[in-house]
């Protein structure tokens, strides 16, 4: 018991907090953004499976590590174009349109993956982002390295979440995003095409997810392998709803979450004869509680999943 | 005088139906042109042309002598087109600020300039007397506050002419001359209108020029100081349709009791503490501007909510916790207010629809197996009885136009002779035709002994077919009054939630 | 240009629908067998020839088509009513699972033993899809993303139990559950294959589906709610009971596949038992645009894939991954054929 507590006072746990949330954070915005022009993309996992191996394989292929994330986000954009003409202009279900972008990215990822890696063979790796420590502030005591030395991506997560925040909140085209995904007739009675307002929310967001998945391959392990990504796609579709659809609150979403499973990952290691599983179930057991816990006073995008249709009303 | 707004041989057709069919027409500056003609007669199509929002398959739009692109709202905005949407336009969860702002600036600007928009708003509500909170969320305004809204974000814009599409449906009578006095105000600072409307007396007071449009065709325009309602009324309609009329007969007993019924509570109060009786053979109608709590009331009385308090009996038994299903057995009929969102399935065939309200009764099923024979049967007495015109009982439900679609459900509740009718904006929406055929139905029911409540928005509707009236003000409603004696300003007056001062003073 | 609605389906649109959005999936996959170096023709004949060559080939495919025909019936079960039970994957675990738990030392004779199982794996698998059918009636919880998390949870449990309580202890190690008792193994359909008798169950339920979905109150109250729920709900239709009610049905169905592939093929359960069974579940739904009998003939097709791609990755070194893709790919282009069913191109 003392050592559960223990635990909750070691630095390394709070460095792994912002480390565990990266992932989730560039997947939570990328849900967000679409999710706020009205279109649900449950291609999420799929997208950051694919996003995972495409930018670990440019590494592996010998590209620098900013072109692998240049290339996992393009890889994303696509799968983003993919859905979004299923669902825009085609108005076809988002469910299940999503699904599939989920099967077929995942399955595209393994597919490529093993034309270029044999069943059997040991993964093969390349050499991730290191840690990047900011001078001076890397050597506050405890708030140096949880917050100053991590690696590259984990910044720009959160200067995504900052411009994200920005750009819907002070910009014209996140007034017409936001407009969009409440009601798309008020957005073509002003003069606005809210269909590419949808497209380009959607290719944008489905980017950061993928880029979200690059984490893993690129700073977390340094490997790729099918099924990687464990459902953190569908936790970030949850914690969207946690967050009211608000960029600020997905950040404080992610970080709690990662804490949550950074914390129970150390706490397997002092609780023995607990099956590990338990453990391991907890993240998801807590998505579903913070989802019936604001599922009411949620306000949702009254747009949502409403497909759009010319001339329409 | 100068035009500024030109349509010429303007054509849409959708699939086999010609919405336009080769419409010219112009606008002087300054000028109030009223479109005029029955539902499905055209009027928003052609404005959705002129907007942008449909192309036109043939014709063409000059606006201050400029070629308009077909198709491309952004354009008609450029050119000084505005619209009023009969629907507004508008993102109930943002603010006014933004609702109006949308659109207005290049969207690669990478800081929106609140503070200039924030200010030209309040100058142009100012200027043009239409008062507003630009911090205030649309979904906190009132209707008529909403539609201010939709004007300013046409005048924000700089729109020259404007268009309205049925300004008035959502209006009670004095908001509406307090519209049209704003309009006329508009046309003094250079604006020029178009209005759509159905409404003959709105279009003889309010307008300079009357274009009437029938099965989508220009059939006349007149200077509306050269015509009169009766010739507008025959240009509109075309053929001669009358309307049935009510005639005097024996009430019975009270069959629907209502005493002090709340539904909702505090803030979200619907209906508040209202009391009515329905008697057989007796149409009871409720007046009122949408919004003040009629929806309550058809919810309540098709078993979809139940009083906070207050006591409802059916035929002498207590009916205020009675479900759908249980309300029909106890002898309620329901037409809901929205066909297509409560009344049918549209992608069920007629004869889904025809039994789904009693698809358990040993009538239409056995040991949980659906009758489908005599299901099909039934459905095809109804089109035979009700005059359902291009269908059979196999056909989807969504083909249907309007008027067929409520006769269909007209007769699922008349076909089982119910002892109360619940009749909620039944014509709404219909041309004048089906409205005829609606309230002979209707008539007919009260003939045959039927207590009968009609919610409607149509005084004419109301006061040519109730025995009685009462008004439904913000989720109260005042005392009967009997037919013979509401006359229009004592309807006006009880509308605008006045009876209690009215009961005053006589 | 727009879409128009169509007034009718023509019925031979709605058979050539699936048809061609099969055919869109074998060329669009041709490019990623081209790119591993091998002729598509040659990969696809391979396929075939793994599939439905033999005798053998044809009742490997046939077992691997019988989960997918529960776990297809489950989704269009849950499509038709608009919940989206993205859970199948989940809810065959559990099925398989209690199956596994109860049937080993049952003291029941076969033929009583038999059907308690399946409705032992029927349970389990309803009583899981229940939780998420209530939170959505009851809070509004969007059970796409809860049917998904459960998914994890259960194959997690799964883990727990056979490495816990479950353990097979003569599996050497091995994580794998105890097995059911030899009297509940399913009769072999065909002597000397694994083809089992599981597959007439499933035939069999796609039939009792069908009249469900097609001559019961219980299936046209289903589909009126999931067409228009307001509607119905104002015609006095249950929302509760309906949805409930579709969701024991559709839980009901991907847990008795984990039942019949216990007592069928595996005899204990392994968390690797699944290749996707409930998620390629939905792409057999959606193929057979939510029609029971299409049911049959889409799980028949999605196992050829399965199995032809096995065998054809051992002969073309093609990795079988591609029948994933395929799979999916399947869906997509379907959604997009079921589109022109409906609705025509106009201008």
């Amino acid at each position: 018991m003392i050592e559960a507590i223990d635990l909750l006072f070691n630095t390394s746990l709070w460095a792994a907090v912002l480390r565990i949330a990266t992932p989730l954070i560039f997947g939570v915005l990328g849900a967000l953004l679409c999710e706020r022009a009205g279109v649900l993309n449950l291609g999420i996992e799929g997208i950051m499976t694919l996003g995972a191996m495409t930018g670990w394989l440019a590494v592996f292929l010998g590209t620098p590590l900013w072109l692998g994330l240049v290339v996992a986000a393009l890889c994303g954009a696509i799968m983003g174009l993919l859905h979004a003409t299923l669902t825009v202009p085609l108005g076809l279900s988002q469910h299940v349109s999503g699904l599939g972008i989920t099967l077929f990215a995942s399955a595209l990822a393994s597919y490529l993956y093993r034309l270029i890696v044999e069943v059997g063979d040991l993964p093969p790796t390349i050499e991730p982002f290191r840690a990047l420590d900011i001078p001076v502030l890397t050597d506050i005591p405890v708030l140096g390295p949880v917050l100053f030395s991590q690696a590259l991506p984990t910044y720009l997560a959160l200067l995504a979440v900052l411009v994200t925040a920005y750009v819907l909140a002070r910009t014209p085209l996140g007034l017409a995003i936001r407009m969009t995904g409440e009601n798309p007739h008020a957005v073509e009675a002003q003069g606005l095409n809210p269909m590419r307002i949808r497209v380009g929310a959607v290719v944008a967001g489905s980017a950061l997810m993928a880029i979200g998945g690059s984490f893993l391959t690129m700073v977390a392990f340094d490997s790729f392998f099918p099924g990687m990504v464990q459902g953190r796609g569908w936790i970030c579709i949850a914690l969207v709803v946690f967050a009211s659809w608000r960029p600020g609150k997905a950040l404080v979403g992610a970080l709690l979450f990662a804490l949550f499973d950074a914390y129970q990952l150390r706490l397997q290691t002092v609780s023995e004869g607990v099956p590990y599983q338990l453990f391991l179930m907890a993240p998801y057991v807590l998505s579903i509680l913070a989802l019936v816990l604001v599922a009411r006073r949620a306000e949702v995008p009254a747009a949502l999943m409403i497909p759009h249709r010319r001339g329409d009303r | 005088m100068t035009k500024v707004l030109e349509l010429h041989g303007i054509t849409k057709r959708f699939g086999a139906l010609t919405a336009n069919d080769g419409i010219t027409l112009s606008l002087a500056q300054g000028e109030i042109l009223a479109l005029l003609g029955e539902n499905g007669a055209g009027k928003t199509t052609l404005m959705n042309i002129l907007f942008g929002h449909y192309a036109a398959d043939d014709g063409w739009v000059r606006v201050f002598g400029q070629d308009m692109p077909p198709g491309r709202p952004r354009a008609a905005i450029e050119a000084g087109i505005g619209m009023v949407h009969q629907h507004f336009t508008l993102a109930a969860n943002l603010t006014v600020l933004e609702n109006v702002m949308l659109g207005s600036e290049p969207l690669g600007r990478l800081r929106s300039a609140r503070q200039s928009a924030r200010a030209k708003l309040l100058e142009i509500a100012e200027k043009f007397g239409l008062a507003v909170n630009p911090d205030a969320k649309i979904s906190h305004l009132s209707v008529g506050e909403r539609q201010r809204v939709e004007i300013l974000k046409a005048l924000y814009r700089d729109a020259r002419v404007l268009i309205l599409d049925e300004p008035t449906a959502v209006l009670a009578r004095p908001e509406a001359q307090r519209l049209f006095e704003t309009l006329r105000e508009m046309t003094r600072e250079g604006l020029s209108l178009i209005f759509i409307s159905h409404k003959l007396h709105e279009v003889m007071s309010a307008s300079d020029r009357v274009a009437v449009l029938r099965a989508g065709k220009l059939v006349a325009e007149r200077e509306t100081a050269q015509t009169s309602p009766k010739e507008l009324a025959e240009l509109m309609v075309g053929r001669q349709v009358e309307r049935p009329v009510r005639e005097p007969h024996e009430i019975g007993a009270p069959t629907l009791v209502a005493r002090g019924i709340t539904v909702g509570e505090g803030e979200e109060t619907q209906l508040n503490e209202v009391s009515f009786t329905v008697h057989g053979g007796e149409i009871l109608g409720i007046v009122g501007v949408s919004g003040n709590g009629q929806a309550a009331l058809g919810a309540l009385l098709s078993g979809l909510v139940h009083p906070s308090s207050g006591t409802l009996s059916l035929a002498g038994e207590n009916a205020a916790a009675l479900g759908p299903r249980s309300m029909i057995r106890a002898g309620a009929g329901r037409v809901p207010e929205d066909r297509h969102a409560e009344g049918v399935v549209g992608e069920l065939a007629l004869w889904e629809n025809a039994v789904l309200e009693r698809l358990r009764t040993s009538e239409f099923s056995r040991h949980g197996l659906v009758r489908q024979k005599v299901c099909k049967a039934y459905t095809a007495d109804l089109i035979e009885r009700f005059d359902i015109r291009g269908a059979t009982p196999d056909t989807r439900t969504q083909l249907l136009s309007g008027g067929n679609m409520q006769k269909l459900i007209l007769g699922r509740v008349l076909s089982s002779d119910p002892r109360f009718i619940l009749a909620n904006q039944p014509t709404r929406g219909l041309d004048e035709g089906a409205i005829a055929a609606v309230h002979a139905e209707l008539l007919a029911a009260r003939m045959a002994g039927a207590a009968i409540l009609l919610i409607s928005e149509e005084l004419e509707e109301a006061v040519a077919l109730s025995d009685r009236i009462q008004a439904i003000v913000k989720g109260r409603m005042s005392d009967p009054i009997t037919a013979d004696a509401a006359t229009p300003q004592r309807l006006g007056l009880i509308m605008s939630g006045v009876w209690e001062a009215h009961a005053d003073a006589s | 240009m727009r879409l128009e609605r169509r007034s009718t389906t023509p019925l031979g649109l709605a058979i050539v629908a699936p048809l061609a959005s099969v055919v869109a999936a074998l060329v669009l996959a041709a490019g990623l067998i081209a790119a591993a170096g091998v002729s598509p023709f040659l990969a696809y004949g391979e396929m075939l020839r793994g599939a439905l060559g033999s005798r053998l080939a044809v009742t490997e495919m046939l077992t691997r088509a019988t989960p997918l025909i529960f776990t297809g019936l489950a989704a269009a079960v849950a499509f038709r009513a608009r919940l989206w039970n993205i859970g199948g994957e989940g809810q065959f675990f559990v099925g398989a699972l209690i199956t596994a738990w109860i049937g080993h030392g049952l003291g029941l004779p076969g033929w009583l033993g038999v059907p308690t199982l399946m409705l032992a794996g029927m349970a389990a698998g309803a009583a899981l899809l229940a939780g998420p059918a209530y939170l959505r009636l009851r809070f509004g919880v969007d059970e796409v993303v809860t049917t998904l998390l459960l998914n994890f949870i259960v194959i997690l449990f799964v883990g727990m139990m056979i490495e816990g309580p479950l353990k097979d202890p003569l599996a050497f190690g091995w994580p794998q559950s105890v097995p059911v008792d030899g009297d509940f193994r399913l009769p072999d359909l065909v002597a000397r294959t694994r083809l089992h008798i599981g597959l007439l169950f499933a035939v069999a339920a796609a039939g009792i589906v069908w009249l469900v979905l097609a001559r019961t109150v219980f299936g046209a109250e289903m589909r009126a709610v999931g067409l228009n729920a307001r509607a119905s709900a104002f015609a006095g239709v249950s929302l509760t009971r309906t949805i409930m009610g579709a969701a024991l049905l559709s839980g009901a169905m991907a847990g008795l596949a984990g039942a019949v592939e216990v007592t069928g093929v595996t005899a204990g359960v392994t968390t690797t038992m699944s290749p996707g069974f409930g998620y390629a579940g939905i792409v057999v739904a959606m193929l057979a645009a939510l029609h029971p009998a299409g049911v049959v003939a889409a799980a028949i097709f999605v196992a050829t894939v399965f199995v032809g791609a096995d065998a054809m990755s051992r002969a073309t070194g093609v990795p079988s991954f591609i029948a994933d893709v395929i799979v999916a790919l399947c869906l997509l282009t379907m959604i997009v054929a079921l589109l022109f069913t409906t609705y025509r191109v106009r201008r």
